[in-house]
């Protein structure tokens, strides 16, 4: 909602307060101004000028070089380049040293050879919005009435000595989308009155009635319908100062029927349409429902096919509007009309909404319909505008209105005690400081057995019940003087769940580890919803997504985490490692989705890059799987790899992670297909269900006596077939190796070319100990014979 | 004998002073006092001489050997310091080139201010909860006493999934659902998470963010508490001279609603870039829980009370790093990310 304080001024008393400052104190009382605009933006030497002559540039077809008369200094020759440049106009004139809006200077200047004193303005040189120029200057200068005064200021002469408070509106308060509404909130603040605008014109002999019908068929989404008739009107330009509150208004002007119904609107806050007469040909308005697939070409020219809950005004055989939210081409006011057809109506809000919704259309009056018009405004709102056209078109307003009246429009009364208010406030305002504020607001209150009993407005529906009485108060009061305490409740420990606590450890674990963490996007396309998924499900889809790329919900965290690899790896940042935690979503027979929380990580480049030192290690499996089962440890939980193959994994390079015979997460190298897709080197992922992890309950911590006696070890190296994995051979060795058995490690893999084809040498340490006495040697010699025959026997060959 | 004594020992003691090293030094100790030295020799030739003046001159020999031996060894001392000096010298490293690096990643700057809102209240007895991102239109609408067909449903559009359910929009119906669950006993939460709106991503919109709300239910909470805590909440988080303003707003699940600013945290209010020259700067939302909300989750509206707040990570990390771009967020590019990596305290 945009303020014109001058225009606001017509109805309320600002008390010569600067704009900022009344901007503040109305953000502080509950209606935010988002912006304070000065509609002169410090324009100076702008006057008034007549153009006696106008002739074409000889040397530029374009321009034409005027001698224009600007007053006290004669006739000034200006060239002008627009094409409605005419001699005989009032034009808007930019003299030498004239500072316009956006820091343009003018000063003399030739053009093609001749003198240019000036320039002659459009109103966009003026600082205002081209959408919002009348169509007639839009494209050209602006011309002025002709009555204008030469060589007087422009400025002051035509309101742009104006401030503009742009008001950003809660949905709550579509009371203030009306100048009036706005001059009522001011009025409380400032604790000044209301003057309401004048509605006086002569009533023809002829009534109304005897020229239109009405019927209502759709009473509950149109309880109250009022129509004016005015004849003999002269439909033409609006006077300038009607044009300029509209444009400060932000409403672009078209002609003095249609601006006054506009600026009645922005009055009262009231939708009102015009209707030319003669093109309804039938002297008839119904109102119903439109029926399946009628349809109506409206104000804007698009043709709209309408069905059984859209609310239509007909001349009794077709649509002429869609009501409430834009009029129709059929019987649009134009120059020729001469007898018009006022409406101001209440229709429902839902019915507004949902017409709106339906052809993506909303203006002015639909946005305060939506909300919810003030029911007693609507036959005010009639008067006013007939008054206005009378005024300015010079009409007859037939005697008498035809209205359909079945609304309810009550005043809602709420009762409350002073003493819930300050409980609720946790402050003490007094009594009469209570009754000094709804007094402010124009609430009639009645106060009796401590409380307070309050008739609220219509035009603030907003105000239902107590709590909605204790923000008026309290706002009013000042925010300010709300004392600052804590709340007195039970003093409970806070904190976090074992589930939170573990996601924090796991975060602190993986970012020690050197990861960084990274967020990703929920919404992902089609083609990467599932890659890498660990479950599989049907992919859930927007019902209207804003594009392909952002339509699914992510069954994996990979896929983005990846683009965000190829994001820096593209940047020239070789060395990239990444997780990230987060939900991925899974369909279920539920109406929700499973939600699960996952844990992934990317990694490509080098894992260890001490370069001067000549250290380099790239990241591979490896790095990755050692980080995996630190995790594990760290959270106390036991996981295993079993080898295993995913699309777009590596499938010599790939592993699931299980645990407790469950699969729940997938470690690999990328593919080379696809990290070529990707463009990506060597990068190494994880995807793992971290929910089942976290669900998991730890053991006791419980400590095992620090070894009081030596352990021994021994190492054994093994010739093995390739293929035997060192997985297997390890568990043989424990197999054999019995209690005394502490530890088995690989310290060397060989697979060169030393060994025999198809062969390759894998080196263990064996530890082995006894927490109960120092081991002799025999006692060792005896288990470790045992191992080693153990490891012959599958067919690992003891290398010397 | 006497003459010849003294000549050895200022031939000993020249030796030892020109001895370059511990090397050198050590030959000087065996040619002089070794079992074959020249003052062992003259020891032997003791007897020779008469018993009368074997005394005289047996001191005078220890004398010189004393004498010899003492220089011996303070010579011995430099030349072994000299030897360090010339071995740590040739050990001398170039202590400018980089150390060895120590890899260490480091937390999303929005999981940063996550958890610093977190902890401040969970110290004051707060408990986190969290809940499902794909939400029903009940919980993320209705039972916030947003019925369908609500003009402020329009103040957030969203993404449905079917008519029902629809990705969570704010954190809120992690509120109803807790109310639900506590069937009108008292609460203490917030409740952190991603939320999505329908919005074209830009510098200062994001489809997807994070909210944390908070929420507490008892007896005689009051607008003052609210206050209180948002005060608390304000100094912790920008800094102990931070004031708070309240500002009236509208929130469908709050009545009365506010909006709170806190005085610029870069020019302390005098008026900046930050602050946009007006010296405040607006943190979060709040208000006091709607009748129509408690009543809706089983809770005695005349007996039980209670405030709520929400507010955007984002925003807060954007004002307090100065990040200009809310995109960074989820760009997630190193040169980014790997700045949140040092404490601020």
């Amino acid at each position: 909602m945009l303020v014109s304080i001058k225009w606001l001024k017509e109805y309320v008393n600002t008390q010569e307060l600067d704009p900022a400052e009344l901007g503040e104190k109305i953000t502080r009382s509950g209606i935010e101004v988002d912006a304070v605009i000065d509609r002169s933006h410090g324009m100076t030497n702008v006057v008034v000028g007549y153009v006696e002559s106008c002739e074409k540039h000889k040397e530029a077809d374009k321009l034409s070089i005027c001698q224009v008369n600007v007053g006290e200094d004669g006739i000034e020759q200006i060239i002008c380049g627009a094409p409605n440049i005419a001699a005989g106009q009032k034009v808007i004139v930019a003299r030498p040293g004239a500072k316009l809006p956006g820091g343009v200077k003018i000063k003399k200047a030739k053009l093609r050879g001749e003198v240019s004193n000036g320039m002659i303005c459009s109103l966009q040189e003026l600082g205002i919005e081209g959408k919002l120029v009348p169509k007639a200057y839009a494209e050209g200068i602006y011309v002025l009435p002709e009555n204008a005064e030469i060589g007087s200021d422009v400025v002051t002469n035509f309101d742009l000595d104006d401030t503009v408070l742009e008001l950003g509106l809660t949905p709550n308060r579509a009371d203030a989308m009306s100048m009036l509404g706005v001059a009522y909130e001011v009025g409380a603040i400032l604790s000044e009155e209301v003057k309401l605008p004048e509605a006086t014109y002569t009533e023809a002999a002829d009534t109304a009635a005897s020229m239109l019908t009405l019927n209502i068929d759709a009473p509950e989404a149109n309880p109250l319908y009022v129509a004016k008739v005015i004849r003999n009107i002269e439909v033409k330009e609006s006077p300038m100062w009607l044009q300029q509150r509209l444009m400060a208004a932000g409403v672009r002007p078209h002609n003095n029927v249609v601006d006054v119904t506009n600026f009645v609107l922005m009055e009262y806050g009231q939708p009102l349409h015009a209707f030319d007469y003669d093109s309804l040909k039938t002297g008839n308005i119904t109102v119903r429902h439109a029926k399946q697939d009628e349809l109506i070409t409206t104000l804007d020219d698009a043709e709209r096919k309408l069905s059984p809950h859209h609310l239509v005004i007909t001349n009794g055989e077709e649509p002429v509007a869609l009501a409430g939210v834009m009029g129709g081409a059929n019987s649009e006011v134009s120059d020729s009309t001469t007898t018009i057809v006022i409406e101001s109506a209440y229709f429902a809000s839902g019915s507004i909404r949902q017409t709106s919704k339906d052809h993506g259309l909303r203006s002015d009056a639909s946005s305060r319909y939506e909300k919810g018009v003030d029911p007693n405004r609507v036959i005010p709102a009639a008067e006013r505008a007939a008054s206005l056209i009378a005024e300015l078109a010079g009409g007859e307003v037939l005697a008498g209105s035809i209205i359909f009246d079945e609304l309810e429009r009550e005043e809602k009364i709420v009762k409350v005690s002073p003493d819930f208010i300050n409980t609720r406030l946790g402050m003490k305002i007094p009594f009469e400081d209570m009754l000094e504020i709804l007094e402010r607001l124009k609430f009639k209150t009645e106060a009796a057995n401590n409380q307070l009993i309050i008739s609220v407005p219509t035009r603030r529906q907003d105000i239902q019940i107590e709590e909605d009485v204790v923000e008026e108060i309290a706002r009013l009061y000042g925010y300010d003087e709300i004392p600052a305490t804590l709340p007195q409740t039970e003093a409970r420990p806070g904190g976090l769940t074992p589930y939170q606590a573990k996601r924090r450890m796991v975060r602190h674990f993986l970012e020690g580890a050197g990861l960084l963490q990274a967020t990703t996007y929920s919404l992902t396309s089609e083609k990467s919803a599932k890659q890498f998924a660990l479950t599989e499900t049907d992919t859930t889809r927007l019902l209207m997504p804003m594009s392909e790329e952002r339509s699914i919900l992510r069954q994996s965290l990979l896929p983005h985490l990846l683009d965000s690899v190829t994001h820096n790896t593209a940047r020239r940042i070789d060395s990239v490692a990444l997780y990230e935690t987060g939900a991925v979503f899974l369909k279920t027979e539920d109406e929700l989705l499973n939600e699960e929380e996952h844990l992934a990580i990317a990694m490509t480049g080098l894992w260890l890059d001490n370069s001067w030192q000549g250290e380099k290690k790239p990241v591979d499996f490896f790095v990755l799987k050692g980080i995996v089962e630190g995790l594990g440890e760290k959270l106390g939980v036991e996981l295993s790899f079993e080898r295993g193959q995913m699309d777009d994994l590596h499938p010599g390079r790939t592993a699931f992670i299980i645990h407790d015979g469950q699969r729940i997460g997938v470690i690999g190298q990328l593919h080379p297909t696809e990290q070529k897709e990707r463009d990506l080197k060597t990068t190494v992922v994880l995807e793992l269900n971290l929910a089942e992890l976290l669900n998991l309950a730890a053991d006791p911590l419980l400590y095992t006596p620090v070894p009081r006696y030596p352990s021994i070890t021994r190492d054994v190296a093994l010739v093995l077939s390739k293929i035997v994995e060192a997985g297997t051979i390890e568990k043989v060795i424990r197999g054999a190796g019995g209690k005394l058995l502490k530890d088995v490690r690989v310290f060397d893999l060989y697979e060169g070319d030393k060994m025999e084809a198809g062969k390759k040498s894998v080196a263990f340490t064996l530890t082995y100990f006894d927490p109960e006495k120092t081991l002799t040697d025999e006692e060792v010699v005896a288990v470790h014979d045992k191992v080693l025959k153990a490891l012959t026997e599958v067919g690992a060959e003891l290398r010397s | 004998m006497e003459a010849q004594l003294q000549a050895l020992k200022t031939e000993a003691l020249e030796k030892i002073a020109s001895a370059a090293n511990v090397k050198e030094l050590n030959d000087v100790r065996v040619a002089y006092l070794g079992k074959k030295g020249p003052i062992t020799d003259l020891l032997k030739g003791m007897g020779k001489l008469p018993a009368e003046e074997r005394p005289k001159m047996g001191a005078l020999v220890n004398v010189v050997r004393e004498e010899v031996t003492t220089s011996l060894e303070e010579r011995m001392v430099i030349l072994e310091e000299e030897a360090i000096n010339l071995k740590l010298q040739s050990e001398t490293i170039d202590i400018t080139l980089p150390g060895r690096p120590v890899r260490t990643g480091n937390p999303h700057p929005l999981t940063r201010v996550i958890e610093e809102i977190e902890d401040l209240f969970v110290s004051m007895g707060y408990e986190i909860a969290e809940g499902p991102e794909v939400e029903k239109d009940y919980y993320n609408f209705e039972a916030l006493n947003l019925p369908k067909g609500h003009p402020a449903r329009d103040m957030q559009d969203s993404f449905y999934i079917t008519e029902d359910i629809l990705l969570r929009t704010h954190t809120s119906p992690v509120q109803a659902r807790t109310m639900e669950a506590k069937g009108g006993e008292p609460i203490k939460i917030i409740c952190p998470g991603k939320v999505y709106r329908r919005d074209n991503d830009d510098a200062t919109h994001s489809h997807q963010f994070t909210q944390i709300e908070g929420l507490v239910i008892g007896e005689d909470i009051r607008m003052s508490d609210l206050k209180g805590t948002l005060s608390v909440f304000a100094k912790k988080m920008f800094g102990d001279d931070r004031e708070i303003r309240l500002r009236p707003s509208f929130f469908p699940f709050t009545e009365p609603s506010v909006e709170m600013d806190i005085s610029c945290f870069k020019c302390g209010g005098s008026g900046c870039n930050v602050c946009k020259k007006t010296g405040w700067i607006e943190i979060l939302g709040a208000g006091m829980v709607h009748p129509n909300v408690l009543e809706m989750a089983g809770y005695d509206s005349k007996r039980l009370t209670g405030f709520a707040f929400g507010m955007g990570p984002e925003r807060i990390a954007m004002l307090k790093y100065g990040v200009e771009d809310i995109r960074h967020f989820y760009t997630n590019d190193v040169r980014f990310l790997s700045q949140f990596q040092r404490t601020e305290v």
